[in-house]
């Protein structure tokens, strides 16, 4: 297996496939038809290859795995490097493993420009496993930034109403901090000479750039992730975007940002990242809080997940810099669980969209009568979202109030009450949808899942009870990358120490 | 002193000059209908042109009593606006012979202007450098106004030569000043000069200035914009292809030689003008694009921006950012070439259609242009992995190893905000319902060139080692002394 590239070709297969879809020819219906099962097949195929590389990942080990590295632009030390660890392994297959699910989940929704619509989703595949593995900077940075074309085309041309508004507001949100990335960037390369990552992190980065260069790296990431205040992109690109790019969206994209302190400005800057933890605490603490009152109030179905979203993604940031190792475990997880919980929360909304075309909480109300399979899958996966025990959610809001708690006591407390609040509007949401007398008319001959809708919850229901009973293949991944990353973040703070003392 | 060295030096020089002048004979002699022979004469002429180009001397070769200097500086240049006119020129043949301006001068001119331009990149010494700019810009203006019996075409014309005439009353004025200051016009000479004094006399920079000032407005940057979006609107689209790439890469090119090899022992005197007419230009040309509602204003705009940009690289004033330069210049031309492709198969009902609004829905109409005109446009917006974000990566890393930090952030907020207005073009051809269909068959040579230039956008990654090289080398020789 040494030499099998099979990193590079998870990365590049989906591209396969739409080579494969661009060469159909013949009436549209064909050329739909055709275009759903090649993406199919070429997802499924891609998801087969990377569950590969969680077979044969070794957990014992902090280094990078299935590396792969050719020259690029050797006179300016830019190379193709590829290679993963326990923090990028579940990214990547979170991915590979959403890719055919949104597929399905658009099989029978997308009706227009279907070619279009599989090309745009098998590129975005092949963007965000090639963010999450690639190993040096410039190539994350193409990846990272490439992802932006593919989500736009989606948002904007299969949309809502307002598509267009919030395809730009996606766009211009992202690339507005991702150009402070690339200034960052730049400046690293100059310092360090190379834009090769495990290099990087092993540099140490002048104590008085740091702070800058968090900041720049912090602009990029917080849009991503998306921090409070810079959330209100999220709502908007969430309303409007088709299911399938709804899931994308809170699976995938959204773990950028979280992956990008973990892997950039934790190891990177790990001075400045200290100094910052205040801002980060007091910015995430709003966002739990704020965002979870704001979801109490909504009316749309979506704009509460998104919301949601937001505050689940506090405790990410939380646990993060709480720079203990239960806090990263737990963001970490915390990630990969709501990448799979929020995904199919926005899946269960386009469910019922497809039937109704309305995503007003008001539009329904006793929808278990006509639907109680439907009612169970939503219920399973809004009390992983609110965190019950024997769900994902649990898990990593659990480790991450742990991590917090030993760091500080307060911020620990504060979080806490998020988790009240996520139950209030999360069971909320579920009373106002399922429970009730189903007293409307137009929902008397709503039908119950089909087995199309059936394959795509089953996996996702078995992931989410199993992330919660059985956590451990999960965690064990992340362990000893993540305490190595502790190692070296404590010695890096610890070197400095003694210059402060000196100094008072 | 052997004559035979110094034509071999300006060989591809001499052959274009010949060959304009064979061409204007064909054409005369063969009439007004020979104007299709001569287009792609032109075009042959332009191919061997390379060819001599590539051909020529290895390293650095002074000619003519040093007025004259092959480099691989040079060399990178003309190859590159070699290949932008003759692209030119091959979308110009099926439009003029649409429009009915298919007169046998139209190649004569852009020939005779390349050979202006292979002047300028050559030149070493401010006399050379005027001549070659005289020689492209007559050519130019002559060029803007060759649909002499519309009311817009001779306006542009017109106004670009009272601009262009103006600009070059500058600029003379200012190497006259100089002249006056320094006692010699060679490069070389005012290199020695002004490491060896105790920096330049005030009158020296002020024409230095002034020679800026002059070149500014060749490359049509901020504040030297103004004859830029009125020019691009009224000349003829093949023209305004033209005037896009060509003149600009040739005028930029020259300027940095100019700053960088005679006036280079004096950075810190220009390089605040050089930082200010950047950071203006990148600003000016992304906001005011936003507004325009004619998509040659637009990319006229665009232009101003995207030469910004290039500045960066010269205000850095390093070897890092001369290279930015020439990649940024390479892609530029491919980016622009396609675009201007994709605006001259802009025809409903066999006249040119210009407003924006037009390309609604396009993706359903014509969905292989509409995906290369939406890849033109995410690269110029600079985002990867398209070429349009090589380009800027190259110029903001001489930047920020310059230590011009604000200018860089300055330049990369003001590409989010570039990004505004090509996003919209996008946002039209592919969230609108469709308009009116355009006239199908744009005509093989355009579809042509505006798939290859698509394609060298999207893979631009695996071609940019070579190109790299080339520029690093190409650079390399302006700060070799």
């Amino acid at each position: 297996m040494e030499s099998f590239p099979i990193l590079s070709l998870t990365t590049f297969l989906p591209l396969v496939g739409v080579l494969f879809i661009l060469l159909v020819r013949g009436d549209e219906e064909t050329v739909a038809r055709n275009a759903r099962w090649a993406a199919l097949w070429t997802a499924l195929a891609t998801f087969a290859i990377s569950l590969l590389l969680w077979l044969n990942f070794d957990k014992t080990t902090a280094e990078f795995q299935f590396v792969e590295k050719f020259d690029w632009l050797p006179q300016f030390n830019i190379a193709y490097h590829m290679g993963i660890d326990g923090i990028s392994l579940f990214f990547v297959i979170l991915s590979t493993f959403l890719t055919p699910i949104c597929v399905l989940a658009s099989w029978t929704a997308i009706k227009n420009r279907v070619k279009e619509y599989m090309i745009a989703f098998l590129v975005l595949e092949t963007m965000m496993v090639g963010t999450f593995a690639a190993l040096d900077f410039v190539m994350f940075y193409i990846f990272f930034e490439a992802v932006l074309i593919p989500m736009f085309i989606i948002i904007g041309v299969w949309g809502g109403p307002r598509r267009v508004y919030s395809a730009f507001k996606f766009f211009l949100y992202t690339l507005a901090g991702s150009v402070l990335l690339l200034a960052a960037i730049l400046t690293l390369y100059f310092d360090a000479g190379t834009t090769d990552i495990p290099t990087l992190i092993a540099h140490s980065v002048p104590p008085g750039m740091q702070t800058w260069l968090w900041l720049a790296f912090f602009a990029s990431f917080a849009v991503k992730m998306p921090m409070w205040p810079v959330h209100t992109w999220l709502p908007d690109a969430h309303v409007e975007a088709p299911t399938a790019g709804s899931v994308i969206l809170a699976g995938v994209l959204l773990k950028m940002g979280g992956y990008g302190f973990l892997r950039f400005s934790l190891p990177m800057l790990p001075l400045a990242s200290e100094q910052f933890v205040p801002l980060i605490y007091t910015l995430s603490v709003i966002a739990i809080i704020y965002t979870s009152l704001v979801a109490l109030a909504q009316e749309d179905m979506k704009k509460l997940i998104a919301y949601s979203s937001v505050a689940h993604m506090g405790f990410v940031t939380i646990g993060i810099f709480t720079a203990t190792q239960q806090g990263i475990d737990g963001a970490m997880f915390q990630m990969v669980s709501h990448g799979i919980v929020s995904a199919a929360l926005f899946l269960c909304v386009g469910v019922i969209y497809d039937r109704e075309h309305s995503r007003e909480i008001s539009h329904y109300g006793g929808l278990v009568e006509r639907m109680p399979k439907y009612a169970f899958v939503f219920m399973v996966f809004m009390l992983g979202s609110v965190g019950l025990p024997g769900t994902s959610g649990f898990v990593g809001e659990f480790l991450v109030l742990v991590g917090t708690f030993q760091d500080n006591t307060w911020v620990a407390m504060l979080a806490s009450t998020g988790v009240i609040l996520g139950a209030a509007y999360m069971l909320y949401l579920y009373r106002r949808v399922v429970f009730g007398k189903l007293e409307k008319e137009h929902l008397k001959q709503i039908m119950d899942l089909e087995p199309r809708e059936i394959a795509i919850f089953a996996p996702l229901v078995v992931l989410v009870i199993w992330m919660g009973v059985w956590p451990d293949p999960f965690l064990s991944v992340f362990d000893a990358t993540v305490s190595n990353l502790l190692q070296n973040y404590q010695s890096a703070l610890s070197a400095v120490e003694p210059l402060n003392l000196a100094g008072r | 002193m052997d004559i035979s060295a110094d034509l071999t030096a300006a060989a591809p020089e001499l052959f274009v000059a010949v060959a304009g002048m064979v061409m204007l004979m064909f054409g005369a002699f063969r009439g007004e209908n020979s104007a299709r022979f001569v287009s792609w004469l032109g075009v042959g002429v332009l191919i061997v042109a390379a060819l001599l180009v590539l051909a020529g001397p290895v390293g650095t070769t002074l000619a003519f009593n040093g007025q004259f200097v092959v480099d691989d500086f040079a060399v990178f240049a003309k190859i590159l606006l070699i290949v932008g006119a003759a692209l030119a020129l091959i979308l110009a043949i099926p439009f003029n012979m649409r429009e009915g301006i298919d007169q046998f001068e139209f190649p004569i001119l852009i020939v005779l202007a390349v050979l202006g331009m292979m002047m300028m990149v050559s030149a070493n010494d401010l006399i050379s450098l005027y001549i070659g700019i005289e020689l492209q810009s007559l050519a130019l203006y002559v060029v803007a106004a060759i649909r002499r019996d519309t009311l817009r075409s001779s306006e542009a014309g017109l106004k670009y030569f009272v601009l262009g005439a103006l600009s070059s009353g500058i600029l003379l004025y200012g190497m006259s000043l100089v002249y006056g200051f320094a006692g010699t016009t060679n490069f070389g000479a005012l290199a020695s000069q002004f490491t060896a004094g105790e920096g330049a006399s005030i009158g020296a920079v002020i024409g230095i200035v002034f020679v800026t000032a002059g070149l500014a407005f060749k490359v049509s940057a901020v504040p030297f914009h103004m004859w830029t979006p009125d020019v691009y609107e009224g000349a003829p689209t093949p023209v305004t292809a033209f005037f896009a790439i060509a003149p600009k890469i040739a005028a930029m090119v020259l300027f940095a030689r100019v700053l960088l090899e005679p006036f280079g022992p004096l950075a810190a005197e220009w390089q605040q003008v050089i930082w200010f007419i950047s950071v203006a230009s990148m600003i000016l040309g992304s906001f005011a694009a936003i507004v325009q509602t004619n998509i040659k204003r637009l990319m006229a705009y665009s232009s101003i921006g995207h030469m910004g940009f290039v500045l960066v690289g010269l205000a850095a004033g390093n070897e890092q950012g001369a290279t930015g330069m020439l990649v940024y210049l390479t892609i530029y031309l491919f980016m622009n070439i396609g675009t201007f492709g994709c605006i001259l198969a802009m025809r409903r009902q066999g006249q040119m259609v210009e407003d924006i609004g037009s390309l609604a829905g396009l993706s359903k109409t014509n969905p292989m242009m509409a995906a290369a005109l939406a890849i033109f446009m995410f690269s110029m917006a600079g985002i990867p992995p398209l070429g349009g974000f090589f380009a800027k990566f190259f110029v903001f890393r001489a930047a920020i190893d310059a230590e011009l930090y604000v200018l860089a952030v300055i330049g990369l907020l003001a590409s989010v905000v570039g990004a505004f207005y090509y996003l919209r073009i996008i946002k039209i051809m592919y969230f609108d319902e469709p308009a009116e269909a355009f006239d199908s068959a744009p005509g093989r040579e355009i579809s042509t060139i505006v798939a290859v230039t698509a394609l060298v956008t999207v893979f631009f990654f695996i071609g940019l080692a070579p190109v790299l090289t080339g520029a690093e080398a190409a650079a390399s020789v302006l700060f070799a002394g």
